[in-house]
């Protein structure tokens, strides 16, 4: 048994590579990587140019900017912002792109749609 | 020496040791009874290692944010930008650039799929035994690392309040705290500590706010002229630059990039911080509390820029050294500076209080690993029942507690922040292959997360045995000897990409091919939830 972890529940008699197959399914896994993996490697990307900066263009990054802040300075707390925006977009994507599919989905298996063959349960546990 | 950092004299500091400790032991007293009255309904697992799933999304996410702003982030620091300037902002910068890794590709896949622990993901769609098997072992050791640095934390930070710098003082201290240490777990589980975490880190997060603006206020709210006042006291304005501690050498820039690649990786796999996850009734408020933390941790970050320049301006970087506890002593001694030894008290005691709730966070889940995933799983075969599960949970936190204690007393000494980052590198060697493999790769087989977990963990271990951290060095823990063969002291950049070869190696080598019936359940429960919300509802 892969997972005795859950407890006896609405999915327990789900037949879940019919839900796998469903085009509903792939869309929601099509938007969920659509949106992660591009987002996920630009922001290691944008990482990685700042800590390569950091490390071998040490001039370039001490150059002043205003008064004694440098470009080192700004472009770390540039770090700050690009992180606290790419996690309000994701919010915002997941609200309205993730959630709302995720659930019909979710009410589709206990509404038991994907139910085994002759493994119909009576209700939804307790 | 230095202008005004003669202010700061550290012999006065004794003459406070009294009042430090009134606070410090009142802030004790008052969790305890919040531990003991939250701990009234401890009775199930659940409840123990899960909190019962009672938590909304933004009390977790503070606790999140408390789990997270260790020692490292607080005293660790504050400490590497007051003495190594621009080198020391890069661990806030990778500490926080990494919640983004946990948030878009680990933390709610990870909620929807598991119960308690790492291990219970990992072995979902693999085979049980020696998955769990591993990702218990590396459970462990991630959090042994952890454990090292907080106690090297705490032994910085209450020698430096009792002036103690004879290292049988600092030895005696590390015991009280690891005494402490295992009653708050014992007594308290999961619940407890999760309302340990939750004060300590708004107060944390208050008592580094009033610091900053305090800082500001001297400089009449001019990031400039702080920046400026820094340069003067350390008389070089190579402090505001990149380069300064990593600069030095091709090896230590490769170094800097190999620290980085820790940092950014580290967090996502952080067992501890992963179980965090599993005390939200939904995805959702797995999803929000996340975002929670990331905006607390951001915030204090930023603190931590000001606190560290200013006590390299305010203090200096030769006071700081030459104090008990050394580098990890910046943020006391500017809270001295500032507020006289009301603030270092106050200050201290969030401090303190901040290493032994982080310290019960990683014991808890340490014990769960062990209980749950080796003993429930492997030893008993699937047959302890609950209430034997967790005494052996609660004595496996005994047996922790005690290693800590004596990991503590050998790491004694170095900067906290460079010592969670080893654990950090340890984490991302070890488990994050396997967590990212195992959710979004559908070939993915038992061997790859074999060969990727044991690995990643064991070439980082041997090349942080082999480094200058062990040995060699005048900070290292075994000073008299030298085997650093490995010349850098984060092994990320050789251990990080092993891990990710060899999972992938394993895999396209494993003639066997998993259940596919079970990889279908797992994509399908960790991208809708289906499954983990209703099994809350009893």
């Amino acid at each position: 048994m892969g997972n005795e972890a859950h407890t006896p529940d609405a999915a327990a008699s789900v037949d879940f590579e019919q839900v796998q197959s469903t085009g509903q399914f792939q869309e929601l896994r099509k938007r969920h990587r659509s949106f992660v993996f591009p987002m996920a490697v630009a922001f290691l990307l944008w990482y990685f140019a700042y800590v390569l900066l950091a490390d071998y263009a040490v001039g370039f990054m001490s150059t002043k900017v205003w008064g004694n802040v440098n470009i080192g300075l700004i472009l770390g707390l540039l770090q700050f912002v690009s992180t606290f925006a790419i996690t309000g977009w994701y919010v915002h994507y997941s609200n309205k792109r993730l959630d709302p599919i995720a659930k019909e989905i979710r009410d589709e298996i206990e509404g038991h749609e994907f139910d085994k063959h002759g493994n119909r349960m009576g209700g939804v546990g307790k | 020496m230095i202008g005004i950092a003669t202010a700061v004299d550290v012999a006065a500091l004794k003459e406070t040791t009294l009042l430090n400790m009134g606070i410090f032991g009142l802030f004790v007293a008052v969790t305890m009874v919040i531990v003991f009255r939250a701990s009234r309904n401890n009775k199930t697992a659940a409840d123990y290692y899960a909190a019962g799933r009672s938590f909304t999304g933004s009390q977790n996410g503070t606790a999140i944010a408390g789990d997270y702003l260790s020692a490292a982030s607080f005293l660790g620091i504050t400490g590497a930008i007051a003495i190594n300037g621009y080198d020391g902002f890069m661990y806030s910068i990778g500490f926080l650039v990494a919640w983004l890794v946990a948030l878009l590709l680990v933390a709610e896949l990870l909620r929807n799929t598991g119960k308690f622990t790492m291990a219970d993901v990992l072995s979902f769609r693999l085979k049980q035994r020696p998955v769990r098997i591993a990702a218990a072992i590396s459970t462990l050791a991630v959090c042994f690392f952890y454990l090292l640095a907080q106690m090297a934390g705490a032994g910085s930070l209450i020698s430096l309040l009792l002036g103690i710098s004879d290292l049988r003082g600092q030895a005696l201290v590390i015991v009280v705290v690891g005494a402490l240490m295992i009653m708050y777990v014992l007594i308290g589980g999961m619940k407890g500590t999760t309302w340990v975490q939750i004060i300590k880190a708004i107060l944390l997060i208050a008592g580094a706010a009033v610091m900053t603006l305090w800082v500001l206020a001297i400089y009449g709210f001019n990031l400039s002229s702080l920046l400026g006042a820094a340069v003067e006291t350390a008389n070089n304005p190579a402090v505001l630059n990149p380069g300064l501690q990593y600069g030095k050498t091709e090896t230590s820039k490769l170094d800097f990039m190999s620290l980085g690649l820790a940092l950014v990786l580290g967090t996502a796999a952080l067992p501890h911080v992963l179980m965090r996850f599993y005390t939200v009734p939904t995805a959702k408020e797995a999803r929000k509390s996340v975002v929670w933390s990331i905006w607390l941790i951001g915030l204090f970050y930023l603190f931590t820029l000001v606190l560290g320049y200013g006590a390299a301006a305010l203090v200096g970087a030769e006071t700081i050294k030459a104090a008990p506890g050394a580098v990890n002593s910046a943020a006391p001694l500017l809270a001295f500076y500032l507020g006289g030894p009301l603030l270092l008290g106050f200050i201290s005691a969030v401090a303190f209080a901040t290493i032994l709730a982080v310290v019960a966070g990683l014991t808890i889940t340490a014990a769960a690993s062990f209980a749950h995933d080796i003993y429930a799983n492997v030893i008993a075969k699937g047959k302890a029942d609950a209430d034997t599960e967790v005494k052996v949970a609660r004595r496996t936190v005994v047996v922790i507690g005690i290693l800590a204690i004596l990991g503590g007393i050998l790491a004694n000494g170095q900067n906290v922040a460079f010592l969670v980052a080893l654990a950090f590198a340890v984490a991302a060697s070890a488990n994050l292959p396997t967590i990212i493999y195992s959710l979004f790769w559908r070939r993915f087989t038992t061997q790859g997360a074999v060969w990727s977990m044991y690995g990643g963990l064991g070439a980082a271990i041997v090349l942080i045995i082999f480094s200058p951290v062990v040995s060699g060095g005048a900070t290292s823990m075994i000073k008299d000897a030298n085997f650093a063969l490995f010349p850098l002291s984060n092994p990320g950049i050789v251990s990080i990409p092993l891990a990710f070869l060899l999972g992938w190696l394993g895999t396209v080598l494993d003639k066997k091919r998993e259940d596919t019936a079970k990889q279908a359940e797992m994509e399908v429960r960790s991208l809708t939830g289906i499954g983990a919300e209703k099994a809350t509802n009893h």
